[in-house]
């Protein structure tokens, strides 16, 4: 695979964004998704810990979408490609400054409350985003997007069921949501930046927001939580290979044996 | 009367007829049917945790949700059998608080460490393939509950033997590094695995009841040889070698003879000196503790909810 | 009897042998709010069936419930309907009653249409 095509460092106008896009989507969804299955077999009850893990299941699926697609716009683009990419080249191939994921998705679980945050705020914005997508004029993103609009709609729903149940649940409870806030509120605003791939994307960011920001209202409200107000200033950086140094342990643990063994069929 | 009530039971286990939680049983059958639903429970709530921590390593996306998929099947299993034991009158919370202070046994194949990818294959192949083995006949057993649950389990169980074989197989036409890593994973999980059928059928006195009652229909030995007589012949499609220099197809048995089991070794891992059982037990009770203050909350507010609004009980939607 | 001592899967009897870690610290079994209630699923595999009894889970209302049905016992599409009834509100019949409740339809064969013996001749019924 011709790796300088998805450098963060792109320059020439818009050559190349379709393919930047699709791997940003696919980054976030592996990335979540890896960060739910840590959950699995460690869950607070059985039945949760089946859910959380069924939560994996679902954006590992829908990375695997994003990455074959954009794996087949990589090798129709590379006139003469040397090694072809596929969805695991690109997973687990690239190290921390091509990955296109928002810093939200690789912060740590922490502890349920954070990890149930964490998934009520990416859900969402998953969601608003999955609806602009579904009629976007790439009929890939687009029948990808509408599949993945079932599961992120019951995403939402789980989550936001859990994050008022925290915070209207018990003092601990509540306690632990103020703290999840506190640590994730500074990554949200990301989501709502274009990066420059997005730019060319046909995607209403403004609206994205409002979406975004009326749920959380509303799911906040039933929580007795107060949302913070509006901060001028977020981390952003990961949508272009800015990112905290979570994701770099994240991909050690995840790329180890492709990197001990090349060139193997697993 | 009691004695009446004892023949009409067994009566019934003779003629096949399912016993269902409020029937009439003798209370030394509910106790074993407890211990070992719930040792089996438990069985599949431990087994989760040395495949789950190759959840985050899978070598591809693949591979990664088939693990996932795979250990949540796992959790799974292991919520309808703490359902099938609750309806003879224990709670999931106090088997569970058995098997954190090591009241209650699980299978000890699961205090082995998984050290390479290979090993998730073996296990899958082995571990489970002598599982499979164990569970079938208890799709039969004469508890309803109990039959009930390893049905569904059993259903869902074959996909995981399948994907260990594959993975295997993956390894073994691999590179020569993959090959060794799967001969590798063989040498280590071979001999747990055929311990896993437990004790020879002659080893320890002790009575028949189980036989009688219809809770298990084979024995030890007679399983034991049925897996090796079936993994001898898979291991051929692998190229690899079982590692056991006695292995030999035994013609007037028309069974494969194998070596001595080392059942010291046995008996001390059961007993709590396997590589992993501390780092095991220790897992399960971290993850009650730590998620205590989350049961907690969701009980706070649902009660929360209840009585604002007693009439809907939180439900949905009406049927 | 044959004297036999049986180990199952995952079952090593009762022996005292204990494990390694410290056997005597217990965690409060539930916690202070106690079990999360049982409740039973029922599901129905398509449409036009009834629904069954799938099994039981735990959860803290019936809308958890729900949907942790849908995550335990509908993830190999076993299901596109679910009821959930906590355990508790199940009213269920007396096994003791088992002989005065269904053996008095032993011997009435005559509400079997096989009980009737009609000439060949007579078709579709």
């Amino acid at each position: 695979m011709n790796v300088s095509n998805i450098k963060n460092s792109q320059v020439s106008p818009s050559e190349g964004f379709r393919e930047a896009f699709t791997l940003h989507l696919a980054d976030n969804a592996l990335i979540m998704g890896h960060r739910n299955s840590e959950w699995c077999g460690h869950g607070p009850i059985l039945e949760q810990d089946i859910a959380i893990s069924n939560i994996a299941l679902d954006l590992i699926g829908q990375s695997r979408n994003f990455y074959q697609y954009a794996a087949q716009l990589f090798n129709q683009s590379t006139n003469q490609p040397i090694n072809l990419a596929t969805e695991d080249s690109l997973a687990y191939l690239r190290d921390v400054r091509d990955f296109k994921n928002c810093l939200l998705v690789e912060q740590p679980n922490a502890d349920w409350a954070q990890s149930i945050l964490k998934q009520f705020f990416f859900s969402t914005y998953q969601y608003y985003l999955y609806q602009q997508l579904q009629n976007n004029k790439d009929e890939q993103l687009k029948a990808i997007a509408a599949k993945a609009l079932k599961e992120v709609t019951y995403h939402v729903r789980w989550s936001s069921e859990w994050v008022i149940r925290l915070g209207d649940g018990t003092e601990e409870s509540k306690k632990r949501s103020l703290k999840a806030l506190d640590e994730l509120w500074m990554f949200t605003g990301e989501l709502f930046e274009p990066a420059f791939y997005e730019t060319t994307m046909n995607i209403d960011f403004v609206l994205l927001k409002e979406g975004w920001t009326k749920k959380i209202r509303s799911v906040f409200e039933e929580a007795t939580i107060d949302i913070p107000v509006e901060n001028k200033w977020h981390q952003t950086g990961g949508k272009i290979g800015d990112h905290t140094e979570h994701l770099g342990f994240i991909l050690a643990e995840m790329q180890f044996l492709q990197r001990a063994y090349p060139n193997s069929e697993w | 009367m009691e004695t009446n009530q004892e023949t009409i039971f067994q009566d019934k286990v003779d003629h096949e007829i399912k016993i269902e939680p409020k029937d009439w049983m003798p209370e030394k059958y509910r106790q074993t049917l407890i211990r070992q639903i719930s040792q089996h429970a438990h069985s599949e709530i431990v087994g989760m945790l040395p495949e789950g921590n190759w959840i985050t390593r899978a070598p591809s996306l693949r591979r990664k949700a088939i693990l996932i998929a795979k250990v949540q099947d796992e959790a799974g299993h292991g919520l309808y059998l703490y359902s099938a034991a609750e309806t003879l009158g224990i709670s999931r919370d106090e088997m569970y608080d058995q098997l954190h202070t090591g009241k209650a046994k699980y299978s000890s194949i699961f205090n082995y460490p998984t050290l390479t990818w290979a090993d998730i294959g073996a296990i899958g192949w082995l571990v489970d393939g002598a599982a499979i083995l164990n569970q079938i006949p208890l799709c039969r057993t004469s508890f309803g509950p109990y039959a009930r649950a390893m049905v569904r389990v059993c259903k869902e169980e074959s996909f995981h033997q399948r994907q260990g074989f594959e993975l295997l197989l993956t390894l073994s036409q691999g590179t020569d590094a993959q090959k060794q890593m799967c001969q590798d994973a063989i040498n280590r999980w071979w001999w747990p695995s055929i311990m896993m059928f437990g004790p020879n059928d002659d080893a320890s006195p002790h009575t028949a009841q189980s036989m009688k009652w219809k809770i298990k229909r084979f024995t030890n030995d007679e399983l034991r040889q049925k897996f090796i007589d079936m993994i001898a012949e898979q291991v051929k499609v692998l190229n690899m070698r079982l590692p056991d220099a006695d292995l030999k197809w035994n013609e007037e048995r028309k069974h494969y003879d194998f070596g001595k089991i080392n059942w010291e070794e046995f008996w001390q891992v059961v007993g709590g000196n396997g590589p992993c059982n501390k780092q095991r037990l220790d897992a399960r009770k971290k993850a009650w503790a730590d998620g205590a203050w989350v049961r907690e909350a969701a009980t706070a507010y649902a009660e929360k909810k209840a009585s604002l609004n007693p009439s809907k009980g939180g439900t949905s939607e009406t049927v | 009897m044959i004297l036999l001592r049986k180990f199952y899967y995952g079952d090593y009897g009762e022996s005292k042998l204990g494990s390694s870690s410290d056997n005597e610290t217990s965690s409060s079994p539930s916690g202070a709010g106690g079990e999360w209630p049982l409740w039973e699923v029922f599901i129905r595999s398509k449409q036009g069936l009834d629904h069954k009894h799938a099994g039981s889970l735990h959860a803290v209302d019936a809308a958890m419930a729900i949907e942790n049905a849908r995550d335990v016992y509908t993830r190999r599409m076993e299901g596109v309907s679910i009821w959930v009834v906590e355990s508790k509100h199940i009213h269920a019949s007396n096994p003791d009653d088992a002989g005065a409740l269904y053996d008095p339809a032993n011997d009435k064969a005559y509400r079997h249409p096989t009980f009737y013996n009609l000439p060949d001749a007579v078709k579709h019924m």
